[in-house]
């Protein structure tokens, strides 16, 4: 006898919530609570010693923020999954489980901009030192590992740059290295790739975008693949008792989610960025249609790509699955069923007349954020990437002219209408 | 009886089962050996630990194999949970099906085929490479709030 693999859609809707123990309620209860009663002494203790499973105060879990995660282990193929308040605070509880003052990350130097300065800056000041590379040379990955490197990171599609790593191959990499491989999946969405059938050992979510997908809510995961083996002798903190939880020893104790353990009752407990309930119910109603929504932000942003491709005023289009796009052949192997809402263009009159785009469109939103229903627009050279002069503007692959659009799902023939008439603007 | 590795046979495991001798438990609270005895023992089930280093573990009188447990219990012994090397579950195999154990339950990172096909063969079930207590919490709840991915799909309460 086997289990039946349920489909990617019901995950969606059912993984990680059957109906309440207590009411019967279909929907997921959202529990606004701090604590939670003990039965006795003896069970407070159990719950204390992790030798009960259950919920003592909502820093460290909560049912309404488990029921997300379990959802979002689900929907990666993954083993256990920790939500946090951001996508930055679920980066952070990853890494600092991995590693810690005078270890090493290697990381794409395409990453996200809240990205790149959490390593670059916040945790070389805790003393964790980053090597940015080449995400399209694995090899600069490979030549870049040092004996403390405990993390190889990159995202699955690089923002704003919109580059598509092999991540196969960084998998090989970072295994013969004998670490982890850590990937934002962020502007994929597991409905498009599932960096663990890839060899990906943990998987970061900023749920804020897709899988919340309303841009209400913020929200961040990590979810643990449960295949890496942290007995290699590079994670003594899995392998010997923690002094963070008397003495507990994650990687024997929790076996295949013993990452998750630990993220949960070290960092998370410890520095505190939890998820409210309330915004996980928000985060979950969204992945209830992530599986009806990502394919008509892949139609349309492919559609908007092609058309303004087409359109004598644009200078280039930048999208992964877009013919002629030098993604092209990794997005066809990682993203098979779309390569994302996001895409980038620039005009030929040049960035002033990309900020004039900006100003001329009427219902696309300008604002520094992707992933809503709702389409966003943003010239990233004067907002998100103002504070860098041009030359590291173009390092961090922003281009003077560059505008990002980040696709929703109103009427396509809608959106196609409102770019033109800023062209139209823009290009007078 | 064949392997059991699906939610089914698990819960039926789980469900059907009463009285629990741990093989090789031990009596330092934080092993996990312990973590998954005292589990089950807050979950309804009676432990009968079996371990030749002590004389008592949990409270409970400790016995040093298999066969004495079976002399020195009351009651009958449903599953044989093994905390012990791989190499060492074949003899404990022989022992569960004289004693009348029902099943055979390797704990998580141990697996023996040859323990495995001797328990199937005289009717026993067989469970490998799986923790008691975390299977106990994925099926009759609780595992979930941990944020694992327990596999369970249902529109029904959890019982």
């Amino acid at each position: 006898m086997s289990d039946r693999k349920f489909g990617f859609d019901t995950l969606c809707l059912h993984a990680g919530q059957i109906p309440d123990a207590a009411t019967g309620a279909r929907a997921l209860p959202i529990y606004q609570t701090t604590s939670f009663v003990f039965d006795s002494v003896d069970h407070a203790a159990s719950l204390f010693n992790l030798q009960t499973f259950g919920n003592v105060y909502s820093r460290i879990s909560n049912p309404t923020v488990c029921a997300l995660e379990e959802r979002v282990a689900a929907l990666e193929g993954g083993r256990a999954a920790l939500a946090a308040a951001t996508g930055m605070a679920a980066q952070t509880a990853a890494l600092l489980t991995l590693a810690k003052n005078g270890d090493h990350i290697v990381a794409a130097r395409t990453l996200y901009g809240g990205t790149y300065t959490q390593f670059a800056v916040t945790f070389a000041e805790l003393g964790i030192d980053t090597t940015f590379v080449d995400p399209d040379d694995p090899n600069d990955f490979r030549r870049a590992v040092k004996p403390n490197t405990k993390v190889l990171y990159a995202e699955t599609i690089g923002n704003p740059q919109l580059n598509v790593v092999d991540l196969a191959a960084l998998a090989d990499i970072a295994h013969a290295a004998g670490v982890p491989l850590v990937i934002d999946n962020t502007l994929a969405s597991p409905y498009l790739c599932r960096p663990i059938e890839h060899g990906a050992d943990i998987v970061i979510h900023s749920a804020t975008k897709y899988l919340g997908g309303h841009g209400t809510t913020m929200g961040g995961v990590v979810v643990e693949s449960g295949k890496f083996d942290w007995g290699n002798g590079k994670f003594p903190q899995m392998t010997t008792p923690s002094r963070g939880y008397h003495g507990v020893i994650f990687h024997e104790t929790f076996g295949d989610f013993g990452f998750t353990m630990k993220a949960r009752m070290e960092v998370m407990r410890t520095l505190g960025p939890t998820l409210s309930p309330f915004n996980a119910f928000l985060l979950l109603q969204g992945i209830e249609t992530l599986h009806l929504r990502m394919p008509r932000h892949c139609e349309s942003a492919l559609a908007i790509a092609r058309h303004l491709a087409e359109d004598p005023r644009v200078a280039w289009v930048n999208y992964p699955l877009l013919a002629g796009n030098r993604y092209e052949a990794l997005a066809q192997r990682y993203l098979s069923r779309g390569a994302g809402g996001i895409l980038t263009f620039g005009l030929k009159a040049g960035a002033e007349a990309g900020v004039r785009f900006i100003e001329a469109v009427q219902f696309l939103s300008h604002l520094a954020n992707v992933g809503d229903a709702k389409t966003l627009v943003i010239h990233p050279a004067s907002t998100t990437h103002r504070q860098l002069d041009e030359e590291e503007q173009r390092a961090a692959g922003v281009l003077p002219e560059m505008i990002r659009l980040s696709v929703g799902l109103e009427t396509l023939d809608d959106i196609l209408w409102d770019i033109d008439q800023a062209l139209a603007t823009a290009s007078r | 009886m064949p392997i059991v590795d699906d939610i089914a046979g698990l819960r039926r495991i789980l469900t059907r089962s009463r009285t629990i001798a741990v093989v090789g438990l031990s009596a330092n609270w934080y092993r996990p050996s312990y973590f998954a005895a005292k589990y089950m023992r807050d979950h309804g089930y009676r432990i009968i630990p079996v371990n030749p280093t002590y004389d008592e573990v949990m409270g409970e009188r400790c016995y040093p194999d298999l066969q004495s447990a079976n002399q020195g219990a009351a009651i009958p012994i449903d599953i044989v949970d093994c905390f012990r090397k791989p190499a060492e579950i074949p003899p404990l195999a022989r022992d569960a099906i004289a004693i009348g154990a029902k099943v055979l339950w390797m704990q998580l990172g141990i697996r023996n085929d040859e323990a495995a096909k001797l328990a199937s063969d005289a009717g026993l079930d067989v469970v490998m490479n799986r923790c008691v207590k975390i299977e106990h919490a994925r099926l009759m709840g609780g595992l979930n709030w941990a944020g694992v991915n327990t596999g369970v799909i249902s529109a029904r309460r959890p019982v």
